[in-house]
């Protein structure tokens, strides 16, 4: 065991890409928790789809072990978290189980909304915060712009903020010895009776269900039986350990450490992040405050291309689920889409993430509906129905509008930061989403703008315009503030005067026209040209708003023939043939999969 | 039993710009050496689909028209000695429109070839510069000139849809064609192939293609032109007066069986599928070791057979009967057309049915891989 006093617990926060995991790379090298021939660019980030994209969705812990120069040997816990918004409740998952935070800043971009989102959450859990300027190797580095920056903006002292680059492994030292300085031990007491946080959980092939603990007090061995004070089970310790990166088993894990454990559990549903881990024996009384539950806020239907694939999506959405407990789902039939399931995420790279993972880690084919939010609705009586309320999550199900007595929609309150010269752009976006403002500052060349906004604007495209009009430099975090009453709409999509389901959407009425434009437009370009002629309109009950004419196919032949060599032709045919199984149709029209996709995400123009 | 034969001569002068046919440039190719392995080759499709005489010869390439005559002949005499020919046999051979090789065709009549294709591909000097052909108009036309009085059937071939073209150009053009007063034309709208120079010259941005909406106007206009002229098309790219079409090619649209010899070339027989190798070395070699230059010979499923047969027959005006292939293939209309999609494309007016038989209008045949993969049942598809 460790002596408390030699025991640092703290996460790395930062705004996305401010290099939070490559400066986990330095540290878990530095300290010789991986040579140089195991280490690779972000090692913590596992996940294909992290390492693709370059950016981190899950939380990792490491232990190192780092001997300091006052000479004692210290047994560093690292939480390197992710830094985009969506990802939140991970950031403070993690915070909840530490004594302190490095707060990472990009010493070009400067503070960005998730740094301020981040650090004010550590500043709850009463952190102790170590600023680290990094990047202090690119020429547009202003290390001390930014520390200014951090002083002004965010109100901490960052005089001793260590300048460091994570690339070039500047000031990793410097780094270490300020978690050792500054960052406070953890309290703890081996005697007491054990309490200890569930922290995350997450299935794994070899080991099953693998439950990360933050132990308060009293101490986890294997062979212990402990109870999960909130979900009520009892279970049998058989694995207990950490990863330095490497996972390495432990004989225990004592007060203030942070390690795994598995406990034989069969699904993860048993393990639900924020509960109480104590022992069935003589345990503790009361539970810790757990976490806030995370509510998904967007949802979109997916199903499979191929309906024979249902099955292996229902398996496959499973699966996902053991190891991101933070997206929902439930079955969902479409008329033109078949079989498939209404899922729920935090947020639109939240979907965007499971969507890939699903095709890519599952081999499946999907096709994903517009993303819609959800709806209150107040139902008036009808001759065979009282009066109810019913909570819409798919357009499909829209009611007879004639019952409609109230729609509400969900309210976010959003802060974005900008440098000022895009503030212009940012604010006519606000208004055309049809924002509130509420608040407005200026701190240095950046501007603070508090806006309320429906949340239904915001799915639509608002990140991607948001990125785009200030070439990625603004940034956004938001909350919700509850439901709001609304002029909503559904709108359909005609395709040669059929209805698609997939693309119907709810929307203001304020907006459906140039929506419903935009959207006939964007198919127009994305549909093949057909034998016929092909009009597409956008309808709000049978009145038209939009329309446009995709204008018959002229020519498709292979002019010439090779000699006697068929097989190509009949490649060609095979391959048009295929193309066609990928599609669905509707009226005589085949709509490729992709063309959804692209309608859908409206925002990249 | 195949009564038509198919004769491969891979080797060009140069390499045009737009031809990704199994075409090569070498210098000092072994006739003698050439002409045991075509033979050698010949024997070896004869043993297994002779029987019958031959209906038709076609010489392929390539640039057939380089060949020794006396190469030609003594595979002329061997495919009758193999065969038998019928009476009224069609021996083609494509040519290449240049003085020297005009010079060769005295003696290829005489070798037994009664039919050329010549490859003028365009009637200006400026379109032959564009296209990287070796001959000029001047050339091209004092070629055809020789090869109609040597030879009783002529056709020539056309590149059109060219960049930039215009309607009244191209109709110039094709008028200026049609005064030759040959029995075929072969007018091919220009296609842009991957892995040619075009393909290149087109990423690159050197030139812009033709768009379809255009190139489909020139279609129809082509179409509309000659059959005034007496010369209307039968299949998507080939005019004939009537009982000038070519019989060789009819083999393949009407999806008959065929030898095919020589490098790359392509045969059906008996329900097989049969692919020689294409690079010239490796074929020489190959029929060298083996007696033969077969690199797959694979019999095709009843499926996939009909869904050559409609793919090769719809190209032609006179489409295909489809009580013959319920026989010959043992499936059902049903299972060989969409119906549905037949109903639609019929009342859209570019499919036509007649009784049994079914095929594709005028206003179809520009848009016939578009149908093709809409009327062709799914389960015909290889997968
Ligand atoms: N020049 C320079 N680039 C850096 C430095 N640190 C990180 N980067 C680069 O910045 C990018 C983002 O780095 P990450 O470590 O993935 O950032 P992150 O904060 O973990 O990102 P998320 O987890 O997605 O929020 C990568 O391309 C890194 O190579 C640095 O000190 N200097
Ligand atoms: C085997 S090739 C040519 C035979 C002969 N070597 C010649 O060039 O005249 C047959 C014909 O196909 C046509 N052709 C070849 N490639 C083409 C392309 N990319 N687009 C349109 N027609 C093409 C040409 O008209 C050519 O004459
Ligand atoms: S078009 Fe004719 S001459 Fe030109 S490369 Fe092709 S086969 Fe040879
Ligand atoms: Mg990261």
């Amino acid at each position: 065991m460790t002596d408390l006093a030699r025991i640092r617990n703290f996460s790395i926060i930062a705004h996305i890409d401010h290099g939070k995991s490559t400066l986990a790379d330095r540290l878990i090298q530095f300290t010789g928790g991986l040579t140089d021939r195991e280490m690779s660019d972000q090692v913590l980030d596992n996940m294909d789809i992290e390492r693709e994209r370059g950016i981190t969705i899950k939380a990792q812990t490491v232990r190192l072990s780092y001997k300091a120069k006052d000479g004692q040997t210290y047994e560093l816990n690292l939480m390197d978290t992710p830094g985009h918004v969506d990802f939140a409740y991970e950031v403070s998952r993690s915070l909840a189980a530490c004594e302190g935070a490095l707060l990472v800043v990009d010493a070009a971009q400067g503070v960005e909304a998730q740094t301020l989102a981040n650090v004010y959450q550590s500043i709850e859990h009463d952190h102790e915060i170590v600023p680290v300027i990094n990047k202090i190797d690119l020429p547009a580095a202003e290390p001390e712009k930014v520390r200014a920056e951090i002083e002004d903006i965010i109100g901490i002292d960052a005089s001793e903020a260590v300048l460091a680059s994570a690339k070039s492994g500047i000031g990793i030292e410097d780094i270490l010895e300020a978690v050792v300085a500054k960052i406070p031990p953890p309290n703890g007491d081996r005697d007491a009776p054990l309490k200890a946080m569930l922290v995350d959980s997450w299935y794994d092939p070899y080991l099953g269900v693998v439950i990360l603990v933050r132990v308060i007090d009293g101490v986890i061995r294997k062979g212990l039986n402990v109870k999960f004070m909130q979900g009520g089970t009892d279970h049998l310790v058989d694995r207990v350990g950490c990863f330095t990166p490497k996972r390495t088993d432990l004989p225990e894990i004592g007060p203030g450490e942070i390690g795994f454990i598995t406990a034989q559990i069969k699904e993860v549903e048993q393990a639900r992040v924020g509960d109480t881990i104590t022992t069935v024996k003589g345990g503790a009384t009361e539970a810790l405050v757990g976490y806030k539950e995370v509510q998904p806020v967007v949802f979109c239907g997916m199903f499979p291309v191929d309906a024979a694939d249902f099955e292996k999506l229902r398996e496959s959405i499973a699966k996902l689920r053991l190891n991101d407990a933070s997206f929902s789902f439930e079955m969902e039939s479409s008329a033109a889409l078949g079989f498939g399931f209404r899922c729920g995420f935090l947020g639109l790279l939240h979907l965007e993430i499971i969507q890939e993972r699903l095709s890519r880690e599952y081999d499946l084919d999907l096709i994903t509906t517009a993303p819609s939010v959800v709806y209150r609705i107040q139902l008036g009586k009808s001759r065979n129905d009282d009066a109810r309320e019913i909570m819409l999550h798919n357009p499909a199900d829209y009611p007879d509008p004639s019952r409609i007595e109230l729609i509400e929609e969900p309210w976010i309150k959003a802060v974005i930061y900008t440098p000022d010269e895009y503030l212009g752009s940012i604010l006519k976006l606000c208004q055309d989403r049809r924002g509130i403002q509420t608040d407005l500052t200026y701190v240095g060349g950046r501007a603070q703008a508090t806006y309320e906004l429906p949340l239904n604007e915001v799915v639509f495209d608002f990140y991607d315009r948001l990125k785009s009009i200030s070439r990625g430099y603004a940034s956004f975090d938001y909350e919700q503030i509850g439901l709001r009453e609304g002029d909503l709409v559904k709108m359909n999509i005609l395709v040669n005067n059929e209805p698609v389901d997939a693309l119907s959407m709810i929307v203001h009425r304020s907006v459906a026209e140039a929506r419903g434009r935009h959207m006939c437009e964007r198919l127009k370009d994305l549909i093949p040209r057909h034998l016929f002629k092909i009009p597409i309109q956008a309808a709000i009950g049978g009145k038209v708003v939009a329309r446009e004419t995709i204008a018959a196919l002229r020519k498709d032949v292979t002019a010439k023939c090779y000699g006697g060599d068929i097989s190509r032709k009949k490649k060609l045919l095979d391959k048009q043939k295929k193309g066609k199984a990928r599609m669905r149709e509707y009226g005589n029209v085949s709509i490729p999969q992709e063309a959804f996709i692209a309608a859908l995400r409206m925002g990249d123009e | 039993m195949a009564r038509a034969l198919y004769i491969h001569w891979p080797f060009c002068l140069k390499k045009c710009p737009y031809c990704d046919f199994n075409s090569h440039v070498r210098d000092g190719v072994d006739t003698g050496r050439w002409q045991a392995a075509l033979i050698a080759d010949m024997r070896h499709e004869a043993a297994l689909a002779g029987g019958e005489p031959l209906h038709s010869i076609f010489f392929g390439g390539g640039t057939p028209s380089l060949m020794p005559p006396s190469l030609v002949a003594a595979l002329l005499a061997e495919a009758e000695r193999l065969w038998g020919f019928a009476p009224d046999i069609e021996i083609t051979l494509e040519a290449n429109p240049s003085s020297v090789e005009a010079a060769k065709f005295a003696s290829l009549a005489l070798a037994g070839v009664n039919r050329v294709s010549l490859g003028l591909q365009a009637l200006d000097d400026a379109s032959l510069q564009f296209l990287g052909r070796l001959h000029d108009a001047a050339e091209g036309l004092a070629a055809l000139e020789v090869a109609q009085r040597h030879f009783a059937r002529v056709s020539f071939d056309l590149i059109y849809a060219r960049p930039g073209q215009q309607a009244d150009a191209w109709e110039a053009e094709l008028r200026g064609a049609l005064a030759y007063g040959t029995g075929h034309l072969s007018l091919y709208q220009l296609t842009i192939e991957p892995n040619t120079r075009f393909a290149t010259d087109v990423r690159q941005g050197s030139f812009t293609p033709l768009d379809d909406d255009p190139a489909a106007d020139l279609f129809t206009l082509t179409r509309q032109i000659t059959a005034e002229a007496g010369i209307p098309a039968y299949e998507i790219s080939n005019h004939a007066r009537p009982g000038q079409e070519s019989r060789h090619n009819r083999t393949y649209w009407r999806y008959q069986d065929y030898c095919g010899i020589g490098p790359g070339a392509h045969g059906r027989r008996g329900g097989s599928a049969t692919l020689r190798h294409r690079k010239p070395e490796n074929w020489i070699e190959a029929v060298e070791r083996n007696g033969h230059g077969l690199r797959e010979e694979r019999s095709l499923p009843a499926t996939e057979q009909a869904s050559e047969a409609l793919l090769m027959g719809l190209r032609l005006n006179e489409g295909v009967d489809l009580a013959s292939f319920e026989r010959r293939f043992g499936l059902s209309r049903l299972q060989m057309i969409d119906s549905r999609k037949r109903d639609l494309h019929q009342q859209l007016g570019l499919v036509w049915v007649d009784g049994a038989r079914i095929g594709i209008t005028a206003e179809g045949m520009p848009l016939l891989d578009a149908l093709l993969a809409d009327l062709v049942c799914e389960n015909l598809v290889s997968a």
